[in-house]
């Protein structure tokens, strides 16, 4: 019996180094600490669309696809993407065949099968249920089990961007036979099921803290017998970003912290400590101003910011091209964003197939050149350094949501405005209302009662075909479609809209890009919308932490599974 | 007494009603949405099915009544049936004050944080007034000598520095600049996992609860000792005293014995309205130290217009409030014969 074990042992240690044994267990590493600094209020997504409550929920829930770092989808649940190439995608674009792989188990031990995914679109695409996700259902016709393995969506017109449901960390599938009860007016009262849910991914929930800590530790039963390499993993929510990335950077009590959006020589500061590392993702979020090229005059009662009265100067090209000329947009990434902040001339900068080459130049501050374009279109200084012209005076009010960049971008650019003649007064509103969309307050966005507004927007996944649609003519807020749309600055052109049209039909990738590009260069050129900043996520990790990949497209978290503790 | 008692508690409930119909109006009327804090990239039909299933869509009056009948008639109802297991009515289905936010109900929500509240918090307070009184019966005993100078000091800076900066001053301390290995080192990140179960863990409940304890108790501290010197002060110019000493009675009697007892009266009233703090938590120090209590889950869901939380939790305070002065004035009754009330 010894001698037996004495050989197997020998022989065992002659084919695999001690470590590559270790590296075969799952659970290995112990504990992992993340810290959210706004704390997960639920782990169902489809009834929170906060992204600290669908970066936690996709530690437990996956979807049947989702994106890696660079925005390439990569199979989850499936063995393959559907394309048209491979037969998944119907020729006609109207339907998508996802097959899911075989053998996969939810974390009690139970198959997964097409009834899962039918049932998670059906839950979602319940009209009472409040579904937060439901734009990503958007035009699914129906959604069918065609066998125990396959599912097929059915859109109603020709989708040449099938991958809405299911794909990436906001549609992740549910197990039918858990929220079987949880069917729409009941989604709310299954608090049990929203607080636990039973998933595929590399961890189980073992205790839900509401707005505060969720335990977790390992799925028995997930896909990889390797993975994932911590046995439990703790995250923490609630606090501020600064004392996130100090419990990281400077203490080391955790192993790491998300969306560190703060000052970027503190973050230096504390980097500089060696605890751990700050890392940084570009998605597509762009910090821009959205110039209203309607009038908001109070005088106009009801058809203030509506097309019915234009812009008595913004309405005038040159003055936009000054006021785009006057900014110093390197000078405004390095004082609000530093590492996490790169220059942009486009409002779609990433993924990088759509990023325009055609407005470079933007970068350099042009006074000199803003101010003798203002001369040449006829607008002249008056005694008080303003400039005017038929007696209008270039007067701006600036708003934006209430946050320490932002003013300090306003202050900026006020300053600058002012050396070419324009005059800027300055507002700021609270995130809450600015962004809130109440019909009754005068405050919001959409309304932008201003001449002037700044904010930073971006869209989910990589396809950029609904954000791009946002400036049509049809998408500008107006008290007859209650404030709703997202063309502030009420941008109407039927070129603009003819290649909206043109990409809602074109399936090839080179093609639609090619389309994203011209639309982007119209806006751009035509100055009404201004790019300032191409903001990026930044997240901070322990340096004992490995295999962290920070991903822009996709939760934070999205390969926790891969995380290791390093020797 | 108890008449004064009988007739002040049938003067709180219309008194409570109105507080929280004000507090429903002020929640109400605020230009806020709770759907205001989700990505852009929802689009406004979604928002618009998202509030209806809130049920915002119904006239305020409505939600109102609404949330009177689920806090003051279905959420006794079940905490019957949990504490007890009595079944009233429909027990099974019946609709509890639900968050917006969690979509969990809001009382679960709140007895899951009222435990750490009440040992951070309620540590604090307990650990303020044990130091407050000392200083405060010396610092009168001792009127401007150095003692009273420096306690003086401490007061003003206890009073006058707010808890975020002594709170992320004391971070700095003691879990940046001290190393991680030290015995000194305390975390600055509260794990509200933690069970205690043994001496270990016990030992490491008291770490992570040293720091947001002794910034609330500084300031709570030099909140009392004021209130203790001054009516000390008080009372030590008073006939009594003289007469007390003149009887040859011991220093120690007289200060310990006539004066500290009459000097507390008004300041037991004073720990005594002190108290629904303790349980409003602190807002701020529960923020700095993530210590998952009642103030942090307040702001999360003011954060996130949060209505029906919110309204719960600030009633909740209200009615506490309304009690501990009720308290409070019974306790006056009951300290100082001089007052009665019927």
């Amino acid at each position: 019996m010894k001698l037996k074990y004495l050989v197997a042992g020998t022989l065992g240690a002659a084919l695999l180094s001690t470590t590559a044994m270790a590296q075969m267990e799952r659970g290995r590493d112990g504990n992992a600490n993340i810290i959210y600094w706004q704390a997960a209020s639920t782990l169902n997504p489809y009834l929170s669309g906060g992204t600290k409550d669908i970066d936690a929920a996709s530690m437990v829930l996956e979807p049947l696809a989702h994106y890696d770092e660079n925005g390439n989808m990569v199979p989850t649940l499936v063995d393959e993407i559907p394309t048209v190439a491979n037969g998944g995608v119907s020729a006609d674009l109207t339907s998508i065949t996802w097959k899911l792989s075989e053998g996969l188990k939810w974390s009690d031990g139970t198959p997964v099968t097409s009834a899962d995914v039918v049932f998670t679109a059906n839950y979602c695409m319940d009209e009472t249920g409040g579904c937060q996700q439901s734009a990503k259902f958007g035009g699914v016709k129906s959604v069918e089990a065609l066998d125990d393995l396959t599912v097929k969506i059915t859109f109603d017109g020709p989708k040449p961007f099938p991958y809405g449901p299911f794909v990436g960390a906001t549609t992740p599938i549910l197990q039918a036979a858990q929220f079987a009860n949880c069917m729409g007016t009941a989604a709310p009262t299954c608090t049990e099921q929203n607080f636990g849910p039973i998933g595929t991914g590399p961890f189980t929930v073992t205790e839900f803290r509401a707005n505060d800590t969720i335990s977790l530790a390992a799925n028995p039963n997930y896909r990889d017998p390797s993975k994932p390499a911590f046995a439990t993993l703790t995250f923490k929510g609630g606090g501020d970003a600064a004392a996130a990335a100090r419990s990281v950077l400077e203490t080391g009590e955790f192993d790491y912290a998300w969306n560190l959006q703060l000052a970027p020589e503190v973050l230096a500061d504390m980097e500089a400590k060696g605890q751990g590392t700050v890392l940084s993702g570009f998605g597509p979020l762009v910090e821009r101003l959205m110039i209203n090229l309607t009038d908001p005059d109070p005088k106009w009662g009801d058809e203030r910011s509506t097309v019915a009265h234009p812009h008595p100067f913004m309405t005038d090209p040159a003055v936009r091209q000054a006021l785009s000329m006057a900014i110093d947009r390197p000078l405004l990434v390095e004082i609000g964003y530093g590492k996490a902040g790169k220059v942009t001339c486009n409002v779609l900068p990433s993924p990088a197939i759509y990023d325009s080459p055609n407005n470079a130049g933007c970068e350099v501050q042009d006074i000199a050149g803003a101010n003798a374009l203002l001369d040449e279109a006829g607008w002249v200084r008056g005694a008080d350094g303003v400039r005017e012209k038929d007696g209008v005076r270039l007067s701006i009010l600036y708003q934006t949501s209430t946050n320490a960049v932002r003013q300090d971008f306003q202050a900026l650019i006020k300053q600058w405005w002012a050396e070419i003649g324009v005059e800027t007064e300055l507002k700021n509103i609270d995130a809450a209302v600015f962004f809130g969309g109440d019909q009754s307050s005068p405050d919001t966005f959409q309304k932008l009662y201003a001449d002037v507004e700044m904010y930073a927007n971006n869209f989910d996944g990589t396809d950029p075909e609904a954000y791009m649609g946002n400036w049509q003519c049809s998408e500008i807020p107006s008290p007859d479609n209650a404030w709703l749309g997202g063309n502030m600055p009420r941008y109407c052109n039927p070129d603009y809209d003819k290649l909206v049209k043109e990409m809602a039909g074109t399936a090839d990738i080179n093609e639609r890009a090619r389309l994203a590009i011209a639309m982007n260069d119209m806006l751009m050129q035509s100055y009404t919308i201004i790019p300032l900043v191409h903001r990026g996520n930044v997240a901070a990790r322990s340096n004992t932490l490995e295999g962290v990949k920070l991903n822009v497209w996709d939760s934070d978290l999205w390969n926790v599974a891969d995380w290791s503790r390093a020797k | 007494m108890l008449n004064f008692t009988l007739r002040r508690l049938m003067f709180t409930i219309p008194t409570l009603l109105l507080i929280s119909f004000i507090i429903f109006l002020i929640l109400d009327l605020a230009p806020n949405d709770p759907t205001g804090n989700l990505p852009l990239t929802i689009p406004p039909e979604v928002r618009a099915q998202i509030r209806t299933s809130l049920g915002l869509d119904e006239p305020m009056y409505w939600r109102y009544l609404l949330w009177c009948k689920q806090f003051f008639i279905n959420e006794p109802l079940n905490l019957l049936n949990q504490w007890f297991g009595w079944c009233i009515g429909d027990c099974e289905n019946r609709l509890r004050v639900t968050s917006f936010l969690t979509r969990s109900p809001v009382v679960d929500l709140i007895a899951e944080r009222m435990p750490q509240t009440l040992w951070v918090v309620g540590m604090s307070y307990v650990v303020g007034v044990l130091i407050a009184l000392p200083i405060g019966v010396i610092s009168a005993y001792k009127q401007y000598s150095w003692f009273d100078q420096f306690g003086t000091l401490i007061a003003m800076i206890g009073f006058s520095v707010p808890t975020f900066f002594t709170g992320v001053l004391m971070i700095v301390i003691f879990s940046v600049m001290i190393p991680q290995d030290s015995m000194f080192w305390l975390p600055s990140i509260y794990d509200t996992t933690l069970k205690v179960v043994d001496w270990p863990s016990f030992v490491q409940q008291m770490r992570q609860m040293a720091m947001p304890v002794m910034v609330l108790a500084l300031f709570n501290a030099a909140h009392i000792s004021r209130f203790m010197r001054a009516s000390m002060l008080d009372n030590l110019s008073q006939d009594y005293v003289r007469t007390a000493r003149a009887k040859g009675l011991k220093e120690k009697t007289v200060l310990l014995v006539h004066v500290l007892r009459n000097s507390m009266i008004p300041v037991v009233t004073v720990i005594a309205l002190g108290i629904p703090q303790v349980f409003g938590g602190a807002i701020i120090t529960e923020q700095i130290f993530k210590v998952n209590g009642l103030g942090q889950l307040l702001i999360i869901g003011i954060q996130n217009s949060d209505i029906p939380l919110v309204q719960t939790l600030t009633f909740l305070f209200a009615v506490l409030i309304v009690i501990f002065n009720l308290v409070a004035d019974v306790l006056y009754g009951l300290l100082d014969p001089r007052i009665r009330y019927d």
